[in-house]
């Protein structure tokens, strides 16, 4: 096992409900590099990123995945985040009545433990985390994503992986919803996770938030299969020219 | 900000289960234990031992009356009612000679028992004063000397009626009359026990006081009997509790609580319900509240076999208030039949009833509520809102609410949700390493949290715990 590749998926396959979504991906993710995943709507993006985390909905029915030589696919969701995996959603979920404080003390005491040293400086790091991301104090005693906007989620998302410190994050489309400022704050928040020697995979539809945030590679993603994988100009292209030119090349290209 | 998250932070890690912390029992060594079975024989027995006037040792002969000649009720869990076997119960356990004025006076199992429950060190904390009950009677009382020197009187039932009769018979039994309900009847018969307060006029009891209600014996009954009294322009918030050992046999908790609010006082009564799961609970709670008063019942039920209580507000004044904020967690195999009355009667009066259920495996939350706006009520306010929260497939939850509005000139919102825990939101916490039980938790103790907060903060954070506890069970 090359100990330089923080994460690597081989030929995975994903179905929800019944129907193959993912059909045989496979990825590298050397330590401290971003990589974008990119691909049209229903190209299996989201599912993908969904299956890694252990969404019980989404079955890896075959393949494999490591997360720093870990085998992910033995590991239930709350093993593979304790073992450093972090899925920034597209849709984060709302839980009333439990405050965005009370939240990530729990998510604190569940990774470092009762009695750990994080969960004793917690307040005051966390105190640090809203001013680097510009989150206004009150967000604290908020309940989580309840009534929150678009760009207040993905704060939050980029807010609980900084708090989180994964190996690995996967981020599902954390760029939509935001205004540009907000895109900015939130792109300096990955950027500084990024540059902490992880591993970062950013799924996205647009090239927008890659401006801010420069992969090291992109990915496309089209009907469930990997058609591209080279260096950043592939997302400026895309920009350019959309997916379509893609997909007829790839047809022949890719035919596994 | 108060951190009211439960403080284990893995469900397996917890040892320890209703029958280990709240579950045992104490030896019988007791003062006076009556016989089974009920008759005019024990009631004449009960009265004779606490030296009665006659007046209430009628009321109580006459109440049993009412009690043989009313049928049980036709709703709630009849299948569990009609079973009751009222021969087979201990209706009178006296467990010492005289109560203490402190702990040291208590005998050394009771003591312990209500150690093990952290009673004195409640009272240490941050109580005004503290009632203990331990069968029939209460065992140890104490109220801070500030609050006596400013006139306060929180004595148990049976001490207020000897020392303050007149206030005794001038409200006992005026809001809830014997005639009621079959079991307010029974109580009303053979009641023993109970926090007797009033506080007077324009005084504003800072601290909560607390009644802790402890049953030993297996088929014991027990039969308290409250009345709060809030004189004119006062404030007071009464906290009980109550736990009871594990047996395979069923006991009976009987209570009747009245409250009166005069004139712009305000009363929050507080239950924290925990008896074991052989505990039927079928108690009768009932407010007045006069001109610009407020009561304020908040209600947690989760224990017991079978609950039915609707604590019930009648707002007799001009702008006064009544809220009722309860949540119900209905275990295996427990029917929580829990809800809230409010009868609107005078012009201007609001009401806002808020019930939260929980029901997990083959528990059963029922929401029965009444609300009545009479014609004169007008210009009145009401809001009910209830939400229940289904666990898993075998849950059940029911809601019965019933309004009845007789004037047209009310304001009426209404809502009521059942959800079950989503699926996406324990996925969402298993993500950032939560165990699926922690994630079930964290979303329960958020379901609830409109009602532990509250809650002081003591009691937020033990009820979150007791929560966990019940949760636990459900993991095996």
């Amino acid at each position: 096992m090359n100990s330089n590749i923080i994460f690597s998926a081989k030929n995975i396959h994903v179905e929800v409900a019944g129907k193959e979504v993912v059909r045989g991906i496979s990825l590298e993710i050397p330590r401290g590099e971003k990589h974008a995943l990119m691909g049209p709507n229903g190209s299996g993006k989201s599912s993908l990123a969904n299956a890694l985390a252990g969404h019980p909905e989404y079955a890896i029915t075959s393949g494999e995945a490591y997360l720093d030589g870990k085998n992910l696919l033995e590991m239930s969701a709350t093993e593979r985040a304790l073992a450093g995996l972090f899925l920034g959603f597209q849709y984060p979920m709302a839980i009333p009545g439990v405050t965005v404080m009370n939240f990530l003390r729990s998510v604190i005491k569940a990774k470092y433990g009762p009695d750990s040293e994080k969960l004793k400086t917690f307040r005051k790091d966390l105190k640090e985390k809203f001013k680097i991301l510009e989150i206004d104090s009150s967000f604290a005693t908020r309940y989580v994503n309840d009534g929150f906007s678009g760009g207040e989620k993905k704060r939050l998302e980029i807010l609980q992986m900084s708090v989180l410190e994964p190996t690995m994050a996967i981020l599902d489309e954390t760029d939509s919803g935001l205004d540009i400022d907000a895109l900015k704050i939130v792109a300096d928040g990955i950027n500084r996770f990024a540059d902490k020697n992880g591993g970062l995979l950013l799924v996205t539809h647009y090239q927008r938030l890659l401006n801010y945030v420069k992969p090291d590679r992109v990915h496309v993603l089209m009907n469930g299969k990997l058609v591209r994988s080279e260096g950043p100009e592939l997302a400026l292209q895309l920009e350019d020219k959309g997916y379509d030119w893609l997909g007829t090349k790839v047809v022949a290209q890719a035919g596994v | 900000m108060k951190d009211t998250t439960t403080k284990n932070s893995n469900l397996s890690d917890i040892g320890a289960n209703y029958t280990e912390k709240y579950g045992f029992h104490d030896p019988e060594e007791y003062f006076h234990k009556g016989a089974r079975g009920l008759n005019h024989e024990i009631v004449e027995m009960i009265s004779q031992m606490k030296k009665e006037p006659d007046w209430m040792r009628d009321f109580r002969h006459k109440a049993l009356d009412i009690f043989f000649s009313k049928p049980m009720p036709t709703w709630g869990n009849t299948e569990i009612l009609r079973a009751i076997d009222f021969e087979n119960i201990f209706y009178y356990i006296k467990p010492m000679a005289e109560r203490g004025r402190s702990w040291d006076d208590v005998p050394e199992n009771i003591k312990n028992t209500f150690d093990r429950l952290g009673v004195p060190e409640a009272e240490k904390k941050f109580l005004a004063g503290i009632s203990a009950q331990y069968e029939s009677e209460v065992v140890y009382h104490s109220m801070k000397k500030e609050l006596t020197d400013q006139g306060i009187i929180f004595l148990d039932m049976d001490s207020g009626l000897r020392e303050f009769p007149e206030i005794v018979k001038k409200y006992f039994a005026t809001i809830i009359p014997p005639a009621d309900n079959k079991f307010a009847a029974l109580n009303s018969a053979v009641w023993s026990g109970g926090s007797f307060i009033y506080v007077p006029p324009g005084i504003n009891v800072t601290f909560p006081l607390q009644a802790y209600f402890r049953i030993n014996a297996e088929n014991m009954g027990q039969f308290e009997r409250t009345l709060i009294i809030a004189d004119k322009g006062s404030r007071v918030h009464y906290i009980e509790g109550c736990t009871a050992p594990v047996y395979s046999s069923d006991s009976l908790h009987s209570a009747v609580v009245e409250l009166i609010a005069l004139d712009d006082a305000y009363i929050r009564y507080t239950t924290i319900q925990n008896w074991s799961k052989n505990i039927l609970n079928l108690v009768t709670k009932r407010a007045k509240a006069m001109k610009n008063s407020t009561v304020e019942w908040v209600d947690g039920n989760l224990g017991s076999k079978l609950t039915m209580k609707y604590p019930c507000v009648y707002l007799m004044g001009e702008g006064a208030k009544g809220e009722i904020l309860s949540i119900a967690f209905a275990g295996e195999d427990q029917h929580q039949d829990a809800g809230a009355k409010v009868i609107h009667v005078a012009p201007n009066t609001s009401s806002r009833i808020t019930s939260k259920s929980i029901s997990r495996s083959t528990g059963r939350a029922s929401y029965r509520g009444l609300v009545k706006v009479l014609p004169g009520a007008v210009n009145s306010k009401v809001s009910v809102e209830c939400d229940a929260l289904l666990i898993d497939g075998a849950s059940r939850s029911d809601t019965y609410p019933t309004m009845e509005i007789n004037n047209q000139k009310v304001r009426v919102e209404h809502e009521a949700r059942v959800s079950k825990v989503a699926e996406e939101q324990i996925f969402y916490l298993t993500s950032r390493g939560l165990s699926e039980d922690e994630a079930r938790l964290l979303i329960i103790n958020g379901f609830i949290e409109p009602f532990t907060k509250e809650l002081p903060m003591e009691y937020a954070v033990e009820l979150n715990r007791l929560i966990e506890l019940e949760m636990e069970d459900s993991v095996g």
